[in-house]
């Protein structure tokens, strides 16, 4: 039986309409062989949690470039605890580094502010991949 | 991924070739602009085709404008910085808003949770416009308002602030960006569905013809085309396809092309090769000219002008060694002026992570300044006009960029094509080829992906995000509606559905609404009440 590819959904929460990177992102995802799910913009954070359920994916990402990333990723651990939820959510977009902390502790495995390269945005989730044992 | 790489390679060994896709030769010469056009197109400055500047003395008779884009905050905190502004000689306002003020939505709407006042000025009501533009003397100052989902609002309480404070709508110069198509390519503030979106856009622009005839009512933007991914030739094709959307959607109100299209003002993009946008703005300034005449058969010589923002580019900034953007600016700035632009505005050096510090939009404004009155820019038209290479350039970039609108009209239209979501998927892919590129090393960006040093890691910045101020401009809003004449606003919000319903002009409805204290939020759903709202199709 064909393994399960690891699928990933990409979410724009928030007001912000900035999707440039998000959908670079979501096409190095599909040309290094991961499953993605891409939400559209302006996605309240409860619809994107839902989408991820409904898709059985196996990790989030939520692009968030305005600034509001403390505020929705509040809402995201408020989201995913209420719905009793494990899926790994990592956080990309205008991240201070002073805040990458404050994210993790949010629950986010991790954050990656601008600048950072595609490859290891890609590696990092080829990592969780490997520890899903899912191909890619 | 392969075949990229491969071509890149070989690209690099025959030759150099623009983004555009332009072949550059190692030399030029008057056969070569003979050999790409017609030497007559080059004409006069201020005489039609336009190709050397919509004036005959362009900035001999009077510099560029410059117009920084500010706004953050309460109505007090930008009334406030653009004081400031002014009193530092600047000639033209910028107006940023918040997300939840370009969305329609109010400041306690619970989507502009953490969204209020952080990207730009949060407006509620007319009360905000009234504080924001005491003592400003908007017959002297240009003020142009980036709002394009909820334009017809912002423009209408814009008009109503300028009576109130005693100005004629007739002396009112100034832009509103109102181009929602782009907004669907990038930006993606859009609200409504993209024909009842456009039908707006042409109301604001037909109502300005005849009120406020000296008002700019849309500012077609290929800018945010480009920064979406577009190359050079895409970015003005795209755009030029917009502006002519509204164009054949307002000629079928009836009016004449003579009566409107002078107010028609363009947002374009720079970065990339210097040349390439140089000849980028001169060949679409000849190309939008004979569009105009020829195809719309325009008999005044002013509704055949490309009045242009051209101002420098985020796309090109880096984050890395980000004082390198002063020096990138600085060239951005001096090809808007090669270009004959009419404002220029520059993204501060910091703008590739942060809101600009006020140093920083600071040392924006002095490099604009140091162009003015050092460099001696202003002394003579079109100083690059005869140039065997910039005029074959032109030539090249005149008639390719006609061909992409060829083929965009082929495809079937640019509204088919932005609102089955074609025109973003193919842009979002030559984005993706372009990170490629950078990340490869085959485009190259110094200090990003060449002399790169070891530096402290800068990290990103916000202006501190007050929490105090987002309450008291909720507390501000709540009180309104408090006090203001709910009679008087529920009628006005009655008309504006019927007036939506009945396909009339929206304008009148929306300023009566405005002037009763309706809210953004409100005059907005009263739209949605008819419209419904975009559904985005979900492509990458």
């Amino acid at each position: 039986m064909a393994e399960k590819r690891f699928k990933i959904l990409l979410g724009k929460p928030g007001l912000d309409g900035h999707d440039v990177g998000v959908k670079v992102l979501a096409h190095a995802l599909v040309d290094n062989g991961f499953d993605v799910v891409y939400s559209g913009l302006r996605k309240p954070i409860d619809r994107i949690v839902g989408m991820a359920v409904e898709n059985e994916v196996d990790a989030i990402g939520l692009s968030i470039l305005s600034g509001t990333h403390l505020v929705l990723c509040e809402q995201m651990k408020d989201e995913m605890s209420k719905r009793d939820l494990a899926i790994p959510w990592i956080v990309g977009g205008n991240i201070p580094d002073d805040d990458v902390a404050a994210i993790e502790r949010l629950g986010a495995m991790a954050a990656f502010p601008t600048g950072t390269g595609l490859d290891e945005v890609v590696d990092y989730f080829k990592k969780l991949a490997k520890e899903k044992k899912r191909t890619v | 991924m392969s075949k990229t790489e491969s071509k890149g390679k070989k690209d690099k060994t025959r030759g150099v070739v623009l983004e555009s896709g332009i072949e550059v030769d190692p030399l030029y010469t008057p056969e070569s602009i003979n050999a790409t056009g017609s030497p007559a197109d080059i004409g006069r400055p201020g005489q039609y085709p336009f190709t050397r500047g919509i004036h005959p003395l362009m900035y001999r008779k009077r510099p560029f404008t410059i117009r920084q884009y500010a706004g953050f905050g309460t109505p007090t905190e930008t009334h406030e910085r653009f004081l400031y502004l002014i009193a530092n000689g600047q000639t033209g306002l910028n107006v940023a808003f918040d997300l939840p003020t370009q969305t329609g939505l109010d400041s306690d709407d619970p989507m502009a949770t953490g969204e209020v006042g952080r990207v730009g000025m949060s407006v509620d009501t007319l009360a905000d416009f009234e504080e924001v533009f005491e003592g400003i003397d908007l017959d002297k100052i240009t003020v142009s308002l980036t709002i394009n989902g909820s334009a017809i609002v912002l423009v209408a309480m814009y008009l109503a602030v300028a009576q109130k404070y005693g100005f004629d709508l007739k002396s009112l110069r100034g832009t509103a960006q109102n181009d929602i198509l782009k907004e669907f390519i990038g930006r993606g503030t859009w609200v409504f569905p993209v024909d009842p979106s456009v039908k707006l856009v042409v109301d604001i622009i037909e109502y300005c013809a005849s009120e406020v005839p000296k008002y700019s009512p849309v500012s077609v933007c290929g800018y945010h085309i480009r920064e979406s991914g577009a190359n050079p030739v895409q970015e003005m094709a795209y755009a030029f396809c917009i502006a002519k959307a509204y164009i054949d959607e307002t000629l079928r109100r009836g009016m004449d092309i003579d009566e409107f299209a002078s107010r028609l003002s363009f947002n374009f993009d720079i970065h990339g090769n210097f040349f390439e946008q140089i000849a980028k703005f001169r060949g679409a300034r000849r190309l939008w000219a004979k569009i105009i005449k020829e195809e719309y058969k325009a008999k005044d010589d002013k509704s055949c002008w490309l009045r242009m923002i051209a101002g420098g580019g985020g796309g090109g900034l880096t984050k890395e060694q980000p004082e390198n953007n002063i020096a990138r600016s600085a060239y951005y700035a001096l090809i808007s002026a090669l270009s004959g632009t009419q404002t220029m505005a520059l993204c501060s050096y910091d703008e590739a992570y942060t809101i600009p510090t006020e140093k920083a939009a600071e040392i924006s404004l002095r490099t604009m300044q140091i162009l003015i009155h050092e460099m001696g820019i202003c002394d003579t038209v079109d100083p690059l006009g005869g140039s065997y290479y910039v005029e074959t350039l032109t030539n090249q970039m005149e008639s390719t960029i006609r061909q992409q609108m060829h083929e965009v009209d082929g495809w079937g239209g640019i509204v088919k094509l932005i609102a089955s979501g074609d025109i973003q998927k193919a842009i979002s892919q030559q984005a993706y080829e372009r990170e490629k590129a950078i990340q490869d090393g085959r485009l190259l960006k110094v200090g990003l992906n060449c002399y790169r040093k070891e530096e402290e890691a800068r990290s990103v910045g916000f202006h501190p995000y007050s929490e105090e101020n987002a309450r008291t401009q909720i507390a501000r809003l709540k009180k309104i509606r408090k006090d203001r004449d709910s009679e008087r606003v529920q009628k006005s919000l009655a008309r504006v559905r019927k007036d939506a319903e009945d396909n009339r002009n929206l304008m009148p409805a929306v300023i009566d609404a405005v002037k009763a204290y309706a809210t953004v939020g409100e005059i907005t759903k009263a739209l949605k009440d008819v419209y419904g709202e975009y559904e985005e199709p979900i492509y990458f």
